[in-house]
């Protein structure tokens, strides 16, 4: 197996140029959402919207300004499918269609998808949606056919900043230390790193440095495996299959039926 | 805030909502015949006949609804066999999965019984068909594995929805207990609307009606503990959703329990009470599904 690549993603650095959405739209053949007809969300400079079938980068642009509007920042944030090493979604796939790669990815086959919707569900990100022209669940696939044949992904190549940094997991957490250091050191004590350690969902393969709470950027601070419930919630369901079961033969056993009651019509 | 809230729907709907309620309808009312056929008298058979009549063309509805819900639909079969190896495709641990397998060879058991039950009144008078019926030593097999294949049915949606990361679902595990309790009691209240319409007496149904009390008395502990784990995540349904809720314990589990606790309950149409109880399992399954779906 190949060396785990991934995604380092440097919020700190982003302008919001969009270029990284473009090239996935290029590159995957992506189509334009209504037919291409724009429609403006109102919501600052993001007409995206969210992560889905046919977004599979999102530019995220967080105003954070003071009531009198004296004091504020912009936070902007290309997010992407985290490529977690506990995948929620490969995890309940009924098809076998999610597939982890030989790069440590996670990668959907289009062509065994039946469109069930389940890995849409259990994404603890919310960045799986389903492609209207397939019929099947997408996301990004960190580039898998660019990878195999030695190249970055496409919006890593179009990032103009180094925002969206491509390469080996190790390497790049390395970068990302550094980086937080050198963030501290400038007064940004803020400056974390999300996703970067084993503890969140066994690491995340696309992680993020960010200068504020997970939530501020739409993103959960407490991500989880779905399977967490399957254990309990299958306890609790045979624990209520036998009680019924008792009670069925408590109420359905040759009892209580008074002779002389009046007899009905058979069928 | 919950994790659960920065996820995004599958957007399950009313395909979905009816396959919950007519997958539970369907092991229910076969796991009830079972257990009637096996521990009941004989003056039960009518109703034994009924619940297996009722739950293969019900599974057979589920099949349809649940292709129907697929982005694409002529590749259901590869919830059973690889679509590249032509293996077949089990994944024990994903409750879809599990499902889908059950769903088939619950199918079968649910096929065989109702051949064999209509078998047995000549309908069509074939010897290979009357080896499934209930009463034969085959059809006993395939009725005991079926029953517990039909308590399956009746009860993994809600598992399989509580294995997610969706709000509400995601943050119980008592959803699988829940639509199992209201899967029993509704498959209850649809064998005494059949019944009564078939033209049993009252005192043919009252076995069933003692059972679909004590299952409401279960799927009301179920929804009391659900909203319970929920916690502050339950203050979602101050609304709209919250009223339905509320409509499904009062009307769908309060209701037809007093009603059962009348003096004189020979003077109420017998159908009032089932029908209640049906529609509040409709209910209940709208609001668990469909409330997520806009969080």
């Amino acid at each position: 197996m190949a060396q785990p690549m991934g995604f380092y993603t440097d919020t700190t650095v982003c302008i919001g140029c969009k270029a990284c959405e473009v090239a996935c739209k290029e590159w995957n053949q992506l189509p334009a959402r209504n037919g291409g007809v724009g429609v403006l969300s109102g919501n600052s400079y993001d007409n995206t919207g969210h992560l889905d079938g046919i977004h599979w980068r999102h530019v995220k642009f967080i105003e954070q300004f003071s009531a009198d509007r004296q004091d504020g920042r912009w936070l902007m944030m290309s997010d992407v499918c985290k490529h977690c090493v506990n995948a929620g979604c490969l995890e309940v796939c009924p098809t076998g269609a999610i597939i982890r790669t030989e790069f440590d990815t996670v990668v959907i086959q289009s062509d065994a998808c039946n469109g069930c919707r389940d890995c849409i569900g259990a994404c603890p990100f919310g960045v799986i949606g389903i492609n209207p022209v397939s019929g099947t669940a997408q996301k990004c696939t960190l580039c898998y056919d660019r990878m195999k044949v030695g190249l970055e992904p496409a919006c890593a190549k179009a990032c103009p900043t180094k925002s969206i940094n491509f390469g080996p997991i190790a390497d790049l957490k390395e970068l990302a230390k550094a980086r937080v250091e050198q963030l501290h050191d400038a007064g940004e004590r803020r400056a974390h790193l999300y996703g970067a350690d084993e503890t969140m969902l066994g690491g995340l393969n696309s992680f993020y440095l960010l200068v504020d709470r997970p939530e501020a950027y739409g993103l959960p601070p407490d991500p989880r495996i779905p399977s967490r419930n399957l254990k309990p919630s299958a306890i609790w369901s045979t624990l209520g299959a036998l009680a019924l079961t008792v009670m069925g033969i408590f109420h359905f056993r040759e009892r209580g039926s008074g002779p002389g009651r009046p007899q009905g019509v058979d069928v | 805030m919950s994790s659960t809230f920065f996820t995004a729907s599958p957007e399950w709907r009313w395909f979905i909502v009816a396959y919950f309620f007519l997958g539970g309808l369907a092991g229910g009312s076969y796991f009830l015949a079972t257990l009637m056929d096996r521990v009941g008298p004989e003056q039960d058979r009518p109703l034994v006949r009924l619940g297996y009549l009722v739950a293969f063309p019900l599974v057979c509805v589920c099949g349809f609804v649940l292709t129907v819900d697929l982005g694409r639909p002529e590749r259901f079969w590869h919830m059973l066999v690889q679509s590249q190896t032509f293996r077949p495709m089990l994944k024990t641990f994903s409750p879809m999965s599990t499902g889908a397998w059950v769903l088939l060879l619950f199918s079968g058991c649910a096929f065989v019984s109702f051949a064999g039950t209509l078998a047995e009144r000549g309908w069509p008078d074939w010897a290979i068909l009357r080896l499934g019926s209930p009463a034969a030593p085959g059809g006993r097999l395939v009725t005991g594995v079926g029953a517990i294949l039909g308590l399956y049915l009746a009860g993994y949606t809600g598992v399989l929805i509580s294995v997610t990361n969706r709000p509400i679902w995601a943050d119980t595990t008592l959803l699988g207990l829940t639509f199992l309790s209201s899967a029993t009691s509704t498959s209850a209240a649809l064998l005494i609307l059949l019944g009564a319409w078939m033209g049993l007496s009252r005192d043919r149904l009252h076995r069933l009606e003692r059972f679909d009390r004590s299952a409401l008395i279960l799927e009301a502990g179920a929804i009391v503990g659900l909203v319970a784990s929920l916690g502050r995540i339950a203050t979602v349904w101050l609304d709209g959703w919250g009223v339905l809720l509320a409509g499904v314990v009062l009307g769908g589990i309060a209701v037809p329990l007093l009603l059962d606790r009348e003096r004189r309950p020979e003077r109420r149409p017998v159908w009032i009470a089932p029908a209640l109880v049906l529609l509040g399992g409709l209910v209940l399954r709208m609001v668990i599904i469909l409330s997520s779906d806009r969080l």
